[in-house]
C-alpha cells in the first residue's frame, strides 16, 4: 500500500468511559458513531464504508441507517480495528468506497446486550484447552510469560514497572478509570489473578466505545481537525490456542505485522515519537518492544524499569494509561488508535511535544492476531 | 445437586483416534509419512507440508514443563484454586496443555524444564485426560 494515501478525519470515544449500565452495547457503538461523525462534520450520508467486531456491519449499518457499499466485519480480538484501518486504506486508495466509519463498542462491564462468550466443547479450544482449567483471559494469556522471563531474563520486578509507568500516564488523563500511584511492592502485594500475574497486571473491565473516520487523504484537508495520515500498515494471525504458539519467547504475529508496517511506512525505529502497545496484560508492552525491533527481548524489561517509556522518557508508551489504568472494555485496540490520533492531533491529555510519528500496535485474543498502524501527521 | 464438572471435550472425527488412545492407555500423535513431522492438535494432513498421507503412533508420553500459570480466580467449573494451567513440550516436539498432577501447585515445586510423564485421568467411559505428573527418577 502506498503511504500517506489516506488519513483519519474523524475521532471519538463514547460520551462516558467506564461502567455505564444504562446503555446497551449496541447504543454504546452508535454514541462513538455519532461523536465520530461530528468530529468529522459529516453527515451519516455521507458513510459509504463500515467496518466493526464482534457485532455485524449489518447490525451497526442498520442501527445507524447508513447504506454502505463497502463492509469488513473482521473479527480477530481486540486488533480487529488496525486491520479494519488497513483494510479500509486499501478499499478508499482502491475506490470501492469513499468514506469509512470504523466502530468499536463493548458492555464489557455492565453486559447490556452483550452474549457472553462460549467455547464449543467440539472446538479444538474446547478439546485441547478448556478441559484443563482455563477460564477467561487471566488464566490464558499470561501462560507464555515465565518461559519469556527465563529465556530472556526479565525479572517480576521489571514486569511490575509496566503497571507502575501505565500509571504515571493516567494520572494525567482525567478519562482514565484508575489515577492514584502505585509502586513495583503495590503490584507485587496486589491480589493473585494467575502465578506470576496479580490483578495489578491485568486490565481493567469495563463499558465504552470508539469510532473511526477515514478517507482519503487529498479529501481531508477539508475537514475541521487535522488530518493524521496512515504512513504504514501491517497483520498477521497466528493461532486461537495459545498453547500452540510457535514459541512463548516471541509472537510470530506481532513479529509479521509490525515489521511489515515499519518497512512499508519506511522509517526507523528512532523516528517513532509515541508508542502504543496493546496491554491486556503487563507483558504485552516487552513482547512488542522485543518484536516489533526497538530491541532485543533481552533489554525490554530494563528498558521500562529504567523509566524510558514514562512521562519525559525518550519512548512514550501507552500514554493514555492503557488497558491497565485508562480503560478495558474487552477490545482494546480502538482505544489505542484513538491515542494515537489524539497524539498526531497534538490534543492528547499527556500530549508528547512535537511528536509527528505514532505506532500503534495491537494483539487479538492470546496472541492469536495482531495490527500494527503507523500514524504521521505530516504528508 | 451434582459438583459443576470440569469441561468436557466432545470429539470430532478428525480428533477421535486422539481420545481413543487416552481412553486406552496411550498417547497418539501424527506424523507426515512425506516430510516427518510430528504435529498436534490432530488433523488428517500434514500443516507443514500439506500431504494427506499420515500415520497414527503411540507417543513416548515424555516431556518437559515448558511454561505455565498457577490460577487463583476465577476458577473453572470443577477445580479448586490455586491450580496450574500447564503447556507440556513432549518428547517428540508437539506442545500441549495439560495440569501437572502428584506435585505442589507452587512456583516452587514447578520448574521450567523439569522432567514428565503422562499419567491419564479417565473422567468417563468416553473421555480421558492426558495430565502429567514429574517423571519418576
Amino acid at each position: 500500500m502506498r503511504k500517506n494515501q489516506v488519513a483519519v478525519v474523524g475521532a471519538a470515544e463514547t460520551t462516558e468511559l467506564g461502567v455505564i449500565p444504562d446503555v446497551s452495547q449496541i447504543q454504546l457503538h452508535a454514541d462513538a458513531a455519532l461523536n465520530a461523525i461530528a468530529d468529522a462534520g459529516l453527515k451519516l450520508s455521507d458513510i459509504d464504508g463500515i467496518a466493526t467486531a464482534v457485532e455485524t456491519p449489518q447490525q451497526i449499518a442498520h442501527y445507524l441507517g447508513i447504506t454502505p457499499t463497502w463492509v469488513d466485519g473482521t473479527s480477530v480480538g481486540g486488533c480487529s480495528f488496525m486491520l479494519h484501518v488497513r483494510h479500509a486504506a486499501a478499499a478508499i486508495e482502491a475506490g470501492l468506497c469513499k468514506t469509512v466509519l470504523i466502530t468499536h463498542a463493548e458492555s464489557g462491564k455492565s453486559m447490556i446486550g452483550k452474549l457472553p462468550r462460549s467455547t464449543p466443547p467440539d472446538s479444538l479450544n474446547g478439546q485441547f484447552e478448556s478441559p484443563f482449567g482455563v477460564f477467561g483471559p487471566p488464566s490464558m494469556f499470561p501462560i507464555p510469560v515465565l518461559r519469556y522471563m527465563k529465556t530472556h531474563g526479565i525479572t517480576h520486578e521489571q514486569i511490575a514497572m509496566v503497571a507502575v509507568v501505565q500509571r504515571e500516564w493516567a494520572a494525567r488523563n482525567p478519562r482514565a478509570m484508575m489515577k492514584a500511584p502505585i509502586t513495583v511492592e503495590d503490584v507485587l502485594n496486589s491480589k493473585m489473578i494467575a502465578y506470576p500475574f496479580r490483578i495489578l497486571q491485568c486490565c481493567l473491565v469495563t463499558d465504552g466505545g470508539g469510532a473511526l473516520i477515514l478517507t482519503s487523504a487529498d479529501r481531508a484537508r477539508d475537514f475541521p481537525n487535522k488530518p493524521v495520515y496512515i504512513l504504514g500498515t501491517g497483520e498477521s494471525v497466528e493461532t486461537p490456542m495459545v498453547s500452540q504458539m510457535q514459541t512463548f519467547d516471541s509472537s510470530r504475529a506481532f513479529r509479521t505485522a509490525g515489521p511489515l508496517a515499519f518497512k512499508e511506512a519506511g522509517i526507523a525505529h528512532k523516528d517513532v515519537d509515541h508508542l502504543m502497545i496493546y496491554d491486556a496484560f503487563a507483558h504485552l508492552p516487552l513482547y512488542g518492544l522485543g518484536d516489533l525491533g526497538f530491541m532485543p527481548h533481552e533489554e525490554t524489561g530494563k528498558f521500562i524499569a529504567d523509566g524510558n517509556t514514562r512521562p519525559g522518557g525518550k519512548l512514550p508508551l501507552n500514554t493514555n494509561g492503557g488497558g491497565l489504568s485508562y480503560m478495558h472494555s474487552g477490545m482494546y485496540g480502538m482505544y489505542a488508535l484513538q491515542e494515537s490520533v489524539r497524539q498526531m492531533r497534538g490534543i492528547a491529555p499527556a500530549q508528547v511535544k512535537d511528536a509527528r510519528i505514532s505506532v500503534c500496535h495491537g494483539v487479538g485474543g492470546m496472541f492469536a492476531a495482531s495490527g500494527t498502524i503507523i500514524f504521521t501527521n505530516e504528508r | 445437586m451434582a459438583e459443576p464438572a470440569r469441561a468436557r471435550p466432545k470429539p470430532t472425527p478428525e480428533t477421535q483416534h486422539f481420545w481413543d488412545g487416552t481412553a486406552a492407555g496411550e498417547l497418539r500423535l501424527q506424523r507426515c509419512d512425506a516430510c516427518a513431522n510430528v504435529y498436534f492438535p490432530p488433523r488428517p494432513f500434514c500443516p507443514s507440508c500439506a500431504s494427506r498421507k499420515v500415520s497414527i503412533f503411540k507417543a513416548s508420553g515424555k516431556g518437559t514443563l515448558y511454561s505455565y500459570v498457577i490460577n487463583h480466580r476465577p476458577a473453572a467449573p470443577g477445580f479448586t484454586p490455586p491450580y496450574a494451567i500447564a503447556v507440556v513440550e513432549l518428547e517428540e516436539g508437539p506442545r500441549l496443555m495439560s495440569n501437572i498432577v502428584d506435585c505442589p501447585q507452587t512456583p516452587e515445586a514447578l520448574e521450567l524444564d523439569m522432567k514428565l510423564e503422562v499419567a491419564f485421568e479417565k473422567l468417563d467411559d468416553q473421555i480421558t485426560l492426558p495430565l502429567f505428573r514429574p517423571a519418576k527418577g
